[in-house]
């Protein structure tokens, strides 16, 4: 049986959650792992946390999140952002991550999946790709390219290529973020998403663009996406991860059922 | 006496996450050691063989680390043993995963490839489909526990072994049992309540052992 997965994802800057979060009876709305445990409490499949950190000592901080969230929490949880390196991949997974994302040091050097999958397995390797759909004259059909630096910079790689290439190189998911979707809150880019999992055989998760429960239930039924990935939603407080486990219940999506 | 919080050694041979396993184990009771040191695995009151990742790398780990030898003292001295997903197959004879590479043998059956035209890895939550429910590690678990899959690769072994599958879309070995040498392909671990009721459970089988002696 397939069941789909309702990932909550957590922008971390500095060992902070970005953005205000407006949840209901915590005591530090800005702390990760008391976010990422309610998370789990309410019945979240998996926790992302993408760490934006510039400053030096950002590796540090992101290493004690995540052994800090080992000892919280009790699903499974990675951890993307700034990932360039095996050792760095090594220094997550050794704390307690189990999974690792990259996303542009994959772009500017593929061969860094291969790496990290060739020493810790193809599990706990997540390649998140940023598409943007491509200008198409009328009767082509669309195409989406790669983007870098937040959906600044168009790479000129093929995002369906992209994935079959890094699934070689051993990826062992995609996390699929829309950069037209992104933000919108009008739904996740349907038929991207539907095209990147008509192209692998491995996991790949919707991202981008979730502003309704509806949103997610179209990922999973239209898209056929294997998991579904929103922040907002659930950051401040709209909905929990039980709402949105009801919300594909009801609709027939077999999801682990909801805690609380 | 140390019955309180019996040791537990979770086996450290240089593989990723192996801290969770860790955790899990003292969360349910344990003083569980994250150890490479083959006294202290003769000692401990349980043994844990978690993995994650490629059945040949953890196999080479596992022996170049020298604990696969600590391993299988440990289960044939009868004391509860507990093999977590790639620590599960490494049980077995071999795997389809890594041709050639033997498996530690102890129990029968080969590790196959899961088949095709599923998504693979299974990266999700399941449901178990309880076969033996008088299997320890699984009481108060009968009930179609959720529990969390990472895998592409699951044992192909005779059924009398086998306490409990999972539906992927046809029946996957999810734990095994033969005696106290006790597996799960899933991440008791990584499965919140569920999970940490399989390590209580554990918990009460070294303990129960520990009587016994």
């Amino acid at each position: 049986m397939k069941t789909v997965r309702v990932i909550p994802c957590l922008d971390v800057d500095d060992g902070r959650v970005v953005k205000g979060v407006n949840f209901v009876g915590l005591r530090d709305a800005g702390d990760p792992v008391e976010l990422a445990a309610a998370y789990d409490r309410q019945g979240a499949d998996e926790i992302v946390f993408y760490d934006i950190t510039a400053s030096a000592h950002g590796r540090d901080t992101i290493i004690e999140l995540a052994r800090h969230t080992a000892e919280e929490v009790f699903v499974p949880f990675t951890i993307g952002g700034g990932i360039r390196s095996v050792d760095d991949a090594r220094a997550l997974l050794r704390a307690g991550a189990d999974k690792v994302s990259v996303n542009s040091a994959a772009v500017v050097r593929p061969e860094l999946v291969r790496e990290i999958a060739d020493e810790f397995g193809s599990q706990c390797v997540v390649v998140s790709v940023d598409a943007k759909a491509n200008d198409a004259s009328s009767g082509e059909t669309t195409s989406w390219n790669v983007y870098v630096k937040g959906g600044r910079e168009d790479t000129g790689i093929d995002a369906l290529g992209w994935v079959r290439r890094v699934v070689e190189l051993g990826a062992g998911e995609i996390v699929l973020n829309s950069m037209d979707a992104d933000g919108t809150k009008a739904g996740f880019d349907l038929e991207l998403t539907r095209a990147v999992v008509d192209a692998v055989e491995i996991p790949v998760v919707a991202s981008g663009g979730v502003g309704t429960l509806q949103h997610l239930v179209d990922g999973a039924l239209i898209a056929n996406a294997d998991a579904v990935l929103a922040a907002s939603i659930f950051h401040f407080g709209e909905h929990t991860i039980a709402d949105a486990k009801r919300a594909l219940l009801d609709a027939g999506v077999a999801v682990r059922p909801p805690t609380a | 006496m140390n019955g309180d919080r019996p040791l537990v050694a979770v086996l450290d041979y240089g593989i990723g996450n192996l801290r969770s396993a860790q955790k899990a184990l003292e969360r349910a009771g344990a003083d569980a050691r994250l150890t490479a040191d083959a006294g202290l695995i003769a000692g401990a009151a349980g043994v844990v063989l978690p993995g994650v990742g490629h059945f040949g790398t953890c196999m080479h780990q596992l022996r170049a680390t020298g604990l696969e030898q600590p391993a299988l003292d440990a289960i044939e001295s009868g004391r509860p043993f507990l093999g977590i997903c790639v620590g599960m197959q490494m049980l077995f004879e071999a795997s389809e995963e890594a041709p050639g590479v033997p498996g530690m043998g102890v129990m029968p059956g080969i590790v196959r490839l899961l088949p095709d035209g599923i998504v693979r890895p299974q990266m999700q939550w399941n449901r178990l489909d309880v076969q033996r429910p008088d299997c320890p590690l699984l009481a108060g678990l009968t009930d179609g526990a959720w529990m969390y899959f990472v895998h592409s690769y699951a044992p192909d072994t005779d059924d009398c072994f086998v306490a409990a599958t999972c539906d992927y879309p046809t029946p996957i070995t999810a734990v095994t049992e033969r005696g106290r040498l006790w597996a799960t392909q899933f991440h008791p671990e990584k499965s919140g309540d569920a999970g940490k009721r399989l390590a209580q459970n554990f918990l009460a089988a070294v303990r129960a052992d520990q009587c016994r002696r």
